[in-house]
């Protein structure tokens, strides 16, 4: 059974000048299309991994999951409501209870006034649940101890914090925790401890993650399925084995062929050609051709479609 | 869980809070900043002995029965000719003991000063949070307020208000009234700079995700303001307090001095001077002199204290 379920899914930021500026300078509003027509569906207790450059609408999208954002276009309905047009207040409250963040910052994502036993019980005391000894016994799950509860947020390292951050989302017993770039800003020792409380807690929680990552070996960990992102648009989406066994889009190959791996040292490096595009004014056609070796003529004039190709789901004209 | 033991754990601490705080950089810095230390005993003792005046003065000034006009223009630590009383500073033209007025009139001074700020930090700190949390057109309207009434002296602003407010209040009740038109008065013109203050500590603080995690459990906005916001933005707000306590202060004493400010009845600080320079050319200088002495050492020292203050606060200074 599918938990989330993103159809359309578009976002769109409004980056014109002041209305002066735009009357005196003859300018139009400009808009840059962070996300667009987005589809995807993510199962119940799986994995489901967006990876792409900066730039390509991951974190928009995750913060449109949470709430945080409205959508532009299309919607995300989540255990079959639509949060953003849903108008039944009982409702999304309670998909709301349900859903989680952890952030990419575990230093601005916990409120260095509030001691960590406040931070912890906030979504629940948000919803008036009964909040004694919660705090503690979360802290031990995560791997912290009960003492630390009395502390605040600046007496811990940034492994840490994130283990408080995870405790924080488990507290009001979530279905859905978005993680956006959850180990990016941590040390890779730790990162790997973090990655593996996690997968733990999925377990033992019955936990449904969005996880958002750059870093393709964190995705191939723990990802069951993976999302491509290109320029706000989904340009491939596979399991793990296919999708780095078998890439389908030019984009994931490159983004494949870019990843440092620890067996190939000393190996000649190809850097990924030119820069991703500006979003304001993407280009015609397919957005990737002007980076893509293998461009034909039809890819600067039509935008390919997302394909069935046998597992996986790709949006380039010549793959097969 | 993950196998690898939580190896970083801070120590546990054994000492008291007190030792703690006696430790920290801010009381380092205090310790070794001379102005800071002298300033703050002269504060220190300007305000108790207003808290304590009764105790303390030798007369209540208030107190009709208490004063004798035959009193009247004793120079300090001169006997009366008439009486052989002696004042340590001097009386004025009624008999009043100088150092008594002092005392009394301090009190009205920091009385009207303090809870000028306070009432200047609640509207300020209000409008700040809510201008820099939704932004738009609230935020435009509040902000394009407060730079206009910046292009306005706060003296003329504070005199504005006073007289809309003495007009508007019926004569019995004017002198009783005054003292809290003038905090009004002062509050009112003295808002704008902990709004502004607040509003970019405000930005700030509500792009970072801590507020953005309270956001997505359905935290409302007033709650998000108050409890997660606003503990994060009143470390400015205190320096701008202190600060404000002198200009407030001073403020008061010039309305007071211009004659629109404490009524005769509740003399300020700000009063007596005016009082006293009625007969600085006829040779009674001490009337003038001492309660001018004092305004300056409480306005100085709190100033250079909220000066030190921000110093000490702020890390990017030292």
């Amino acid at each position: 059974m599918d938990l989330v379920k993103v159809k359309n899914l578009s976002r769109s930021f409004d980056v014109s000048k002041p209305w002066l500026n735009r009357v005196i300078e003859r300018q139009p509003k400009l808009f840059l299309k962070a996300v667009s027509e987005v589809d995807f569906d993510i199962a119940e207790r799986s994995t489901y991994a967006l990876v792409g450059e900066s730039g390509s609408g991951k974190s928009t999208i995750g913060r449109m999951l949470v709430g945080l954002l409205t959508p532009s276009g299309g919607n995300v309905e989540i255990e079959g409501v639509d949060l953003a047009h849903e108008t039944d207040a009982a409702k999304v409250s309670a998909v709301r209870a349900d859903i989680q963040m952890i952030f990419q910052d575990p230093y601005a994502s916990l409120n260095p006034r509030w001691r960590v036993r406040d931070i912890i019980v906030e979504p629940v005391l948000a919803r008036g649940g009964e909040t004694k000894g919660l705090a503690e016994r979360l802290l031990e799950q995560v791997g912290l101890s009960a003492e630390d509860a009395g502390k605040f947020p600046h007496e811990f390292s940034g492994g840490q914090r994130q283990r408080i951050c995870i405790a924080r989302a488990l507290s009001s017993e979530p279905r859905l925790i978005v993680c956006d770039e959850p180990t990016s800003a941590l040390d890779v020792s730790v990162q790997a401890q973090v990655l593996n409380l996690m997968s733990d807690l999925k377990d033992s929680f019955g936990l449904t993650y969005l996880l958002i990552s750059h870093d393709l070996t964190v995705v191939q960990h723990m990802a069951d399925r993976i999302g491509v992102l290109y320029l706000g648009r989904l340009v491939e989406e596979a399991d793990p084995d296919t999708l780095f066994s078998d890439p389908k889009h030019p984009y994931t190959q490159m983004l494949l062929e870019a990843a440092p791996r620890l067996d190939a040292f000393g190996r000649e490096v190809v850097p990924p050609e030119g820069e991703i595009p500006n979003p304001i004014e993407p280009p015609k056609g397919c957005a990737f051709h002007p980076r893509c070796p293998f461009a034909v003529d039809r890819c600067r004039t039509e935008r390919p479609d997302l394909r069935q190709i046998g597992t996986s789901r790709a949006a380039c004209h010549l793959a097969e | 869980m993950t196998d690898t033991p939580n190896l970083e754990k801070t120590p546990v601490r054994d000492k008291s809070r007190f030792a703690v705080a006696m430790e920290s950089d801010f009381v380092y810095a205090f310790k070794r900043s001379p102005v800071a230390i002298v300033s703050c005993i002269v504060v220190l003792i300007l305000v108790l002995s207003a808290v304590f005046a009764p105790l303390i003065a030798t007369t209540n000034p208030f107190d009709p029965a208490s004063l004798n006009l035959m009193n009247g223009f004793t120079a300090p630590m001169e006997p009366n000719a008439f009486t052989g009383d002696t004042f340590l500073l001097g009386t004025d033209d009624q008999g009043r003991d100088v150092f008594s007025t002092i005392l009394y009139g301090m009190r009205i001074s920091l009385f009207v000063g303090v809870a000028a700020v306070l009432f200047a930090m609640v509207l300020g700190i209000t409008l700040g949070l809510i201008s820099g949390y939704f932004g738009g057109w609230t935020e435009t309207i509040i902000m394009r307020t407060a730079d206009v009434q910046l292009t306005f002296p706060s003296i003329l602003v504070a005199m504005l208000i006073f007289g809309i407010a003495k007009g508007i209040t019926p004569v019995e009740y004017r002198d009783q009234m005054a003292i809290w038109v003038l905090i009004l008065a002062i509050g009112l013109s003295d808002w704008v700079q902990f709004a502004r203050v607040v509003r970019s500590a405000t930005l700030v603080e509500k792009s970072k995700d801590y507020v953005a995690a309270a956001r997505l459990i359905g935290r409302k906005p007033g709650a998000i303001m108050l409890r997660h916001i606003l503990p994060n933005v009143l470390s400015p707000v205190l320096v701008i307090a202190t600060i404000s306590l002198a200009l407030a202060i001073i403020a008061e004493a010039t309305l007071s001095f211009l004659g629109v400010g404490a009524p005769p009845t509740q003399p300020s600080l700000g009063t007596l001077i005016r009082i006293g320079q009625g007969f600085l050319f006829s040779g009674e200088w001490w009337i003038l002199l001492f309660p001018a002495v004092t305004l300056l050492a409480l306005a100085l020292s709190v100033n250079l204290l909220g000066d030190w203050l921000r110093d000490a606060l702020n890390p990017r200074l030292r």
